[in-house]
């Protein structure tokens, strides 16, 4: 027992002195205007998922160093649901926080109103800013500046194997009551469970909770929308396609088990988005890459509603090499890099003239998400934004796992947005 | 480790403390001047401890305690960042926090699972531990290896054996669920159902804490002379009375202390709930010390008034507990 926590602190310890190291390599050398060369070192935490993503992104961040031979870019792949509470810690202390940051569209609003991140226009990072979707650029203002510079956008669909589908006699469904029916007849056809829906991560909720045609929470109105008759019935439409048996769910290591399920063609469906499908194709049961089936989330009794994601780069403010963090946050972001992206991993651009280039717009996967992003629902862009998540995350949980009923589960996360959101209905 | 150095220096404290007492009351300050010259290297080399201890425990227990009584937040702490310099704006709030902990569910909630945790855990690992101590206590074939390989959970730091037991248990690809698979049982969701991922906690930190039990009432055992076991045999006693009015007995001193810290390292146990469940699935596995650590660390903005009140909570309950339990250890004559 003492050893664990001795082991425990002696990680930690470790972890601190190699994020000082980080940040000791950082400051050496400004990027200096005068010379007109920039140099030093750009440290960046990517947060893309290790094993297809983060390959192509390193190759992309480190030959930065060809336009600039004298900036070193350090390459920190940082998992995606650890990078907000480490950036924090770090960026607080001011010690450890990496140059350039990955930062999730929700993030980027809370970590600027922290105080956290440079403000970027008129910067190197923001040239060519009018090119950018105007969904993707929503989330980098924050009181009338721009702390992000939009990477990626995406959405959620469903993925479906359609070796699966085709065995059981079945079309991919357009509603949850669909679902059902399909879930069902995959059940009897072939003995699989027809959805893999992740129960440890609220996101994979959202597109229930539009589809019913609820919200958490409506900014213009500064009301608390979470708990109102759209979310119970979306927690309670969760719930039943659980116990229905329509669909699996978990508690922990959500990702990681979704995946090697749909990989192994253990589940039929899962709902994703572009992300996911690098990660994907690398399943045995994904070699030929035409078995992966993809169509839009299904419908509640309002409509389709995909939520809109995506990733921002943004510069900390307390780094020591500012100028040279601005022109690799430009460089990632410029029409080359995403080309390279959606090309390699399908991943969504943010730029419009990215779309138009051939090699994207023969991509069959970004091809099916773009009109989902044209129409996805976008999140509320306040500071708060980040922080809607941990309360829901709780209930949502709780609600899947039979701990407490659709009803008091949305209570319960309405009660503590509005603990959250001083003087919000 | 922690409550071994803040043990020793509560032993150290209250000397010093003692004697600084004597010396107010005496009368003469040459006795000072006397002690303080023929004791210097005492004093010096007491010196560094002191320091390092009230610098590493001392400020972060006093700063904690401040901080529950205001309100501060991520949103309201100075901070300075690059060209961003922003200044403290949080407010002493004086009890309100603690009012608001213990007139709300959340923390009595928490309580409870945390003694149901603590007593389980404590309870299971010391029985355990007696029972294996007192087999390997016996002259058996290949004792050292036993002992070898009961002690090996200790031997694995604490996160590795937890990470572990992370694959063990998971619901689609972990062994535990293709073994009952093997065996025609369909698959338990170890730590996706509430009740399931409390036993799953428990048993994990048993596993980790049997070793140390048993190596501690090993050493005990020990030391029980043999002499009162052949005299009992004598008088025909039987196992169960020998192991009742002999072992028992005997391990009296060792059980009492062993049951004292694993009680408090138990109900302080970070590791195991938070790498393996993280307190999860919503808030079932959840005890005091992982949420204090989420109100600082997890949540947005970070609650740092809230997770220290309840770090000052726990260390109420926890001195208050160790007191009492001296207490009645006194009152049964144990001098300890």
């Amino acid at each position: 027992m003492r050893r664990g926590i001795a082991a425990t602190a002696l990680v930690a310890a470790l972890g601190v002195t190699l994020a000082a190291c980080g940040s000791g390599d950082g400051s050496n050398g400004g990027g200096s205007k005068s010379s007109g060369e920039l140099s030093g070192t750009v440290t960046w935490w990517d947060t893309s998922s290790v094993g297809s993503e983060d390959k192509v992104f390193k190759k992309l961040a480190e030959d930065f160093t060809k336009k600039h031979p004298k900036v070193t870019v350090k390459y920190v792949n940082v998992p995606f649901g650890e990078a907000q509470n480490k950036f924090k810690n770090a960026a607080q202390s001011g010690n450890g926080a990496p140059d350039v940051i990955r930062s999730e569209v929700a993030w980027t609003p809370d970590f600027a109103n922290l105080g956290y991140l440079a403000p970027l226009d008129g910067t190197a990072a923001l040239k060519d800013d009018k090119d950018f979707l105007k969904q993707a650029a929503a989330s980098t203002k924050y009181n009338g500046k721009t702390y992000g510079v939009p990477q990626v956008i995406d959405s959620m669909g469903i993925f479906y194997n359609k070796k699966i589908f085709k065995e059981a006699g079945v079309e991919a469904p357009k509603s949850i009551a669909e679902l059902k029916t399909v879930a069902a007849k995959i059940k009897e056809k072939t003995g699989k469970t027809g959805l893999y829906l992740r129960g440890d991560d609220a996101y994979w909720f959202l597109s229930f909770l539009y589809g019913e045609g609820g919200d958490l929470v409506n900014a213009d109105s500064k009301t608390v929308t979470v708990d109102n008759a759209a979310g119970v019935k979306a927690m309670a439409t969760v719930k039943d396609l659980v116990t229905s048996g329509a669909a699996k769910t978990d508690a922990t290591d959500g990702w990681n088990n979704m995946q090697t399920a749909f990989k192994e063609g253990k589940v039929a469906m899962m709902i994703n988005g572009p992300w996911a499908v690098a990660d994907t194709f690398a399943g045995k049961e994904f070699a030929d890459k035409a078995n992966l089936g993809i169509a839009t989330v299904p419908a509640g009794s309002a409509g389709q509603g995909a939520p809109q994601g995506g990733h921002n780069l943004a510069v900390y403010a307390g780094s020591k090499n500012l100028d040279a963090s601005y022109a690799f946050v430009e460089y990632m972001t410029s029409v080359e890099a995403q080309a390279t992206a959606a090309k390699e991993l399908s991943l969504l651009p943010t730029r419009e003239s990215v779309y138009i280039k051939p090699d994207v717009a023969s991509n069959e996967m970004i091809g099916f998400f773009k009109p989902v992003v044209d129409k996805a629902v976008e999140r509320p862009w306040i500071p708060e934004a980040g922080s809607l998540f941990a309360p829901l995350q709780t209930e949502y949980t709780k609600v899947l796992t039979g701990q407490t009923t659709p009803e008091a589960g949305a209570k319960a996360t309405g009660d503590a947005y509005r603990k959250l959101l001083k003087d919000w209905k | 480790m922690a409550v071994d150095t803040s043990s020793q220096s509560a032993v150290k404290a209250a000397g010093v403390d003692a004697r600084g007492r004597h010396r107010g009351t005496g009368t003469s300050g040459g006795k000072v001047r006397r002690s303080l010259t023929t004791h210097w290297y005492a004093w010096a080399m007491v010196a560094p401890v002191t320091v390092v201890i009230a610098v590493i425990i001392g400020y972060p227990l006093v700063r904690g305690i401040y901080l529950s009584l205001t309100d501060a937040n991520e949103r309201n702490v100075a901070r300075s960042i690059g060209v961003n310099q922003i200044p403290a704006t949080y407010e002493f709030v004086g009890l309100d926090n603690y009012v608001d902990a213990l007139t709300g569910s959340q923390f009595l909630g928490t309580l409870g699972w945390t003694l149901v945790w603590t007593v389980s855990c404590v309870s299971v690992t010391f029985a355990l531990g007696l029972a294996l101590a007192n087999i390997l206590n016996r002259k058996i074939a290949g004792r050292s290896v036993y002992r070898m390989l009961l002690i090996l959970p200790w031997a694995v730091p604490g996160f590795v054996s937890v990470f572990a037991w992370r694959f063990l248990y998971n619901q689609d690809n972990g062994l535990l669920n293709k073994l009952l698979a093997g065996g025609g049982i369909d698959a338990v969701p170890w730590l996706n159902d509430p009740t399931w991922a409390k036993f799953s906690v428990i048993a994990v930190n048993v596993w980790l804490g049997v070793p140390f039990m048993m190596v501690a009432l090993l050493g005990g055992l020990q030391s029980i002379p043999g002499e009162l076991y052949e005299a009992a045999e004598m008088d025909g006693a039987n196992a169960w009375q020998r192991f009742r009015h002999i072992t028992l007995p005997g391990l009296r001193s060792v059980s009492t202390t062993v049951i004292l810290l694993s009680t408090i390292w138990t109900f302080n146990m970070f590791p195991v709930i938070f790498l393996l469940t993280r307190g999860g699935p919503g808030e079932a596995t959840q005890i005091l010390v992982t949420q204090a650590y989420k109100f600082s660390f997890e949540i947005s903005p970070r609650d740092f008034a809230q997770s220290s009140t309840w770090g000052v909570l726990i260390l109420i309950l926890l001195m208050a507990f160790a007191a009492v339990y001296r207490r009645v250890l006194r009152k049964q004559g144990e001098v300890w």
